[in-house]
């Protein structure tokens, strides 16, 4: 079947099979950073945006994004490259499979929450599984990356 | 040398992938697949022991894109093992690509090549497969001399004598005594006879197996894999599929964790063994499914602990007695059992007598493999826990029961290969982590100390544990480091960075050397046919062993530099001073740039050195944990309030990483001890085979866990360092079981301490 939508901001009109998972579009659409981890929407990896929501792009058929705005990490370089610095300073990244899609989560969040609290954060990312850190070290640079972000505007 | 001042190393410095693995560069295996490439999935057995005894592909075949199907007929009967450890070792030949007979749930039973996804997956569902179903062994406490037989096969083979009888189900035994047990113990007017359980926990790295494989340019048959042991995997594939290692060549791109999980050979034969058949690249991506039930994890254990004491808490006389389940083939088994003695006996230095036995098992489970802490996990848990009871029959704080007994620096270790102990600052451990949680305030001896609610109590617990850094005499890890056509270096290694940030610490060593900055530096790996020998990055060595190869190298590269200065401004090498940039005596002087601008000129050797390091001792890293639980006994649920861990890695060669990846061991420890359960049903079905059935810690099942550094001064390590990799997980079990205990009175001998489990042991213990 024919798929017509906007990616990063450009329309994409490309032939899917129809049970074609948004997460497999992407890629072969060259979104490396689309990566899958659970296959079960365990694990949130594969977020993306969908209309500028954050959702599981495992889980969503690729059909269902027939005419929407779909945005991964690639669409947000220039923002995400910012809170890598702050990733790699703090030494967050470790094996670094799980951070586009951590990525897009805290980006998301950003747009949704003001000034949230420590625990409203760790609610809204719960979705997102890290093996590797144990996730003190994305906390500790959600708190200066969310204060310094927002109070620079 | 222990106060130097250090400009690079001991330096929180990012890790020279983070933009690319982070802003998704197409760095990981998966992204890198050539165009074409088959796609490779596997039929596996749906019966934990049976005998194939026919296999129809025909109807499969005829499936549009089906390129091959490959059975046991296909395949060399050759065996071979796919644990990634020293060579000749003694991991049991026990094993072929395909076999006539599969040995638990998931064992693969064909391979199907597709052009794609679905074609693949359409064929695998119309192999037709006719089976004669056996008697599985699923019980690994029966497993020995059961009348089901796991492996009866006439070519099964050891390496070396490991005291097996496999027509027994027994893989291997052994054992070591020090002093006289049986008459220290009998001495003793404390006695302690203790049993604990752990089971086949998952390392559930973020990125699942995976590899793909072509023919290069010059007919080698070429593996890029997601592998901790590129080396051990050339020699491996080479092995298993008849071919000489030098038309095998494996590349490590990037990699999405591993854990211990890629030291094993666990997909990159499907995919080969396509390539050699098909001509054609091919890929294989495990599914979170196949990752959790065809491949690896650790070892399941029984561990028995015999205690003897003196009054006031002085250890004379432990035993660690060890049953581990091999599972289905014995892959690291051998090497894993005799880490739950060799790395928890030594921390209880005043001993006189110490006995260990261990027997390893196999049933029709899953294979275990490596996964973090490699048997010392387990170990660590039952003697930890026992420690734990003895000062509370004693009255003791458990805090001073570790302090009374620590090993002397100084003094061999006989537990631990005899070993001398030559840096521990395990007691300014213990006092920074009773510190950071508040011991001393805090800690109520007894049960039901802290009642917060109507049916909560708080509880605190804390646990000691030492690891190793690399493996003694048997790691080869070799580095090459060259000066370039200017003033930057490329250092290439073989150490294969999973996550951990191996290419910037090692970079870090030689900017120390070099007096230039780490940006100076570029490292690569690693691809086995440019990158020096080095045999993987597990067993916690790359720190340590690959570190001190790379403190040679520059060391080296510094004096060759020297002395094509001393040559060219006509002054004695030993009058020249070096500060990174310039070779001066004060009056003439050659910049490092003017060196690597002609040796490519033809007008001094291009310099290039490469050095080797194996090391003749495993300096243990310590690693202090502290817990503080709040539990409901109305629920069972137990809640982690606070976890600490301070840690005596040597030198901290990076503070950002090396918290991080203490931070994240400590996790891991934690899941171990509260959430990761694996069950299987009575037909040997794993049930917790997605992240819906195995719980990992999300953010919100952990406190903001805390890590601190208590440095010590290794001699024999780079900088002073050891390794950090795999004793952060250790203490968590422990230290969270007793935790439990000191809030509710009760003990969990079996792990995960889940909330049905507390609450069950509650109720046995109103009733007791």
């Amino acid at each position: 079947m024919e798929l017509h939508l906007t990616l990063n901001g450009k329309p994409v009109s490309k032939t899917i099979a129809p049970d074609a998972s948004l997460l497999n579009f992407l890629r072969e659409c060259g979104c490396h950073s689309v990566r899958s981890g659970c296959d079960t929407g365990n694990c949130g990896i594969c977020t993306v945006w969908v209309d500028g929501q954050p959702l599981l792009s495992c889980a969503y058929p690729a059909a269902r994004a027939e005419g929407k705005n779909i945005t991964t990490l690639e669409g947000v370089k220039a923002e995400a490259d910012e809170l890598i610095r702050y990733m790699a300073e703090e030494g967050a990244d470790q094996c670094g499979y799980c951070s586009p899609g951590f990525i897009m989560a805290v980006l998301g969040m950003k747009r949704e929450l003001q000034n949230p609290t420590e625990k409203e954060v760790k609610h809204y990312l719960a979705g997102n599984l890290c093996r590797c850190t144990g996730y003190a070290s994305q906390t500790r640079i959600l708190q200066k990356y969310l204060a310094e972000v927002q109070n620079n505007g | 040398m222990a106060e130097q001042k250090l400009k690079y190393v001991n330096h929180p410095i990012p890790k020279k992938d983070a933009e690319a693995i982070m802003g998704g560069a197409p760095v990981y295996t998966d992204d890198l697949v050539p165009p074409g490439t088959l796609t490779v999935k596997l039929l596996r057995s749906p019966y934990a022991s049976a005998r194939i005894t026919a296999i129809d592909t025909a109807v499969a075949s005829k499936v549009p894109g089906v390129v091959c199907i490959l059975t046991h007929e296909d395949v060399p009967k050759i065996r071979y093992s796919f644990a990634g450890s020293n060579y000749p070792g003694n991991n049991p030949f026990d094993r072929y690509i395909l076999e006539d007979v599969v040995r638990y749930v998931g064992d693969p039973v064909a391979v199907i090549a597709a052009e794609n996804e679905a074609a693949a997956i359409r064929a695998m569902k119309l192999v037709k497969v006719t089976y004669e179903q056996l008697p599985p062994v699923l019980d690994f406490e029966t497993a020995e001399g059961n009348a089901s037989v796991v492996h009866d096969e006439d070519d099964y083979f050891y390496q070396m004598d490991i005291g097996g009888d496999i027509k027994k189900n027994l893989l291997s035994s052994e054992g070591f005594e020090h002093g006289d047990f049986d008459a220290v113990f009998a001495a003793c007017p404390v006695q302690l006879d203790e049993t604990y359980y752990t089971k086949q926990n998952q390392q559930a790295m973020m990125e699942t197996f995976r590899a793909f494989s072509y023919v290069d340019y010059s007919g080698s048959l070429t593996v890029v894999s997601s592998t901790q042991i590129p080396f051990h995997a050339r020699r491996i594939i080479a092995r298993a599929l008849g071919l000489p290692p030098a038309k095998v060549r494996v590349i490590k791109p990037r990699i999405g964790g591993g854990f211990g999980a890629k030291q094993s050979l666990v997909c990159e034969l499907f995919p080969a063994l396509v390539t050699r058949k098909t001509g054609r690249p091919a890929k294989i991506v495990f599914t979170r499914h196949e990752s959790f039930s065809a491949s690896n994890s650790r070892h399941e254990f029984r561990v028995g602990v015999r205690l003897g004491a003196e009054k006031d808490g002085t250890v004379k006389a432990l035993w660690v007695d060890s049953l581990e389940n091999a599972g289905a083939y014995g892959e690291h088994a051998v090497n894993v059992i005799g880490l739950s003695a060799h790395k928890t006996l030594p921390l209880y230095g005043k001993a006189s007598a110490n006995r260990y036995t261990g027997r390893v098992v196999y049933t029709n489970t899953m294979a275990g493999g490596a996964f973090r802490g490699f048997g010392a996990t387990q170990g660590c848990y039952a003697v930890e826990t026992t420690v734990n009871k003895m000062a509370r029959q004693l009255g003791l704080d458990p805090a001073a029961v570790r302090l009374a007994n620590l090993p002397t620096v100084g003094e061999p270790m006989p537990a631990y290969y005899n070993e001398t102990l030559n840096s521990c600052s395990l007691d300014r451990c213990i006092a920074t982590g009773k510190k950071m949680i508040g011991w001393d305030e805090k800690y109520v001896p007894g049960s039901f100390g802290r009642k917060t609610g109507p049916h909560t109590y708080r509880g605190m617990g804390m646990a000691i544990t030492m690891q190793g850094s690399g493996l003694t005499n048997l790691d080869a890890c070799s580095v090459t480091l060259r000066l370039d056509d200017d003033d930057y270096y490329t250092l290439m290694i073989g150490a294969s960075d999973m996550g951990t940030g191996c290419d910037t610490i090692l970079a870090q060593m030689a900017a120390e050397i070099l007096c230039c900055p780490v940006e100076n530096i570029t490292v690569d790996g690693v691809d086995t046919n440019h990158s020096p020998y080095d045999k993987g990055s597990y067993a916690s060595s790359t720190t340590y062993v690959t570190g001190n190869a790379v403190v040679k190298a520059a060391t080296q590269l510094v004096e060759r530099m020297r002395d094509v200065a001393a040559q060219k401004l006509n002054v004695p090498a030993t009058t020249l001073c070096f500060d990174g940039t310039t070779f001066t005596d004060g009056e003439k002087s050659l910049t490092v740039k003017e060196i690597g601008i002609e040796s490519v000129n033809g007008q001094n050797d291009w310099l290039t050195v490469t050095a080797s390091f194996s090391g003749k001792a495993s300096p243990p890293p310590f690693v202090a944990g502290f817990a503080e639980v709040e539990v409901d006994t109305e629920t069972g649920k137990v809640t982690l309030l606070d976890m600490v861990g301070v840690v005596d890695c040597g030198t901290v060669v990076n503070k950002s990483l090396a918290r991080v990846q203490a931070e994240g061991g400590l996790a891991q420890g934690v899941g171990m001890a509260l959430y990761e359960d694996v069950r299987y049903s009575t037909a040997g079905q794993l049930r917790t085979d997605s992240f819906m059935d195995y719980k990992i810690p999300s953010r919100l099942d952990l406190p903001n866990i805390r890590v601190a550094f208590e440095e010590s001064y290794e001699p024999s390590g780079p900088f002073g360092a050891k390794s950090i990799g795999e004793v952060v997980i250790n203490t968590p079990t422990p230290a969270i079981v007793e935790a439990i205990r000191n809030a509710v009175g009760v003990e969990i001998h079996s792990l995960p301490a889940t909330a049905e489990k507390v609450y069950m042991a509650l109720q046995n213990s109103k009733m007791a």
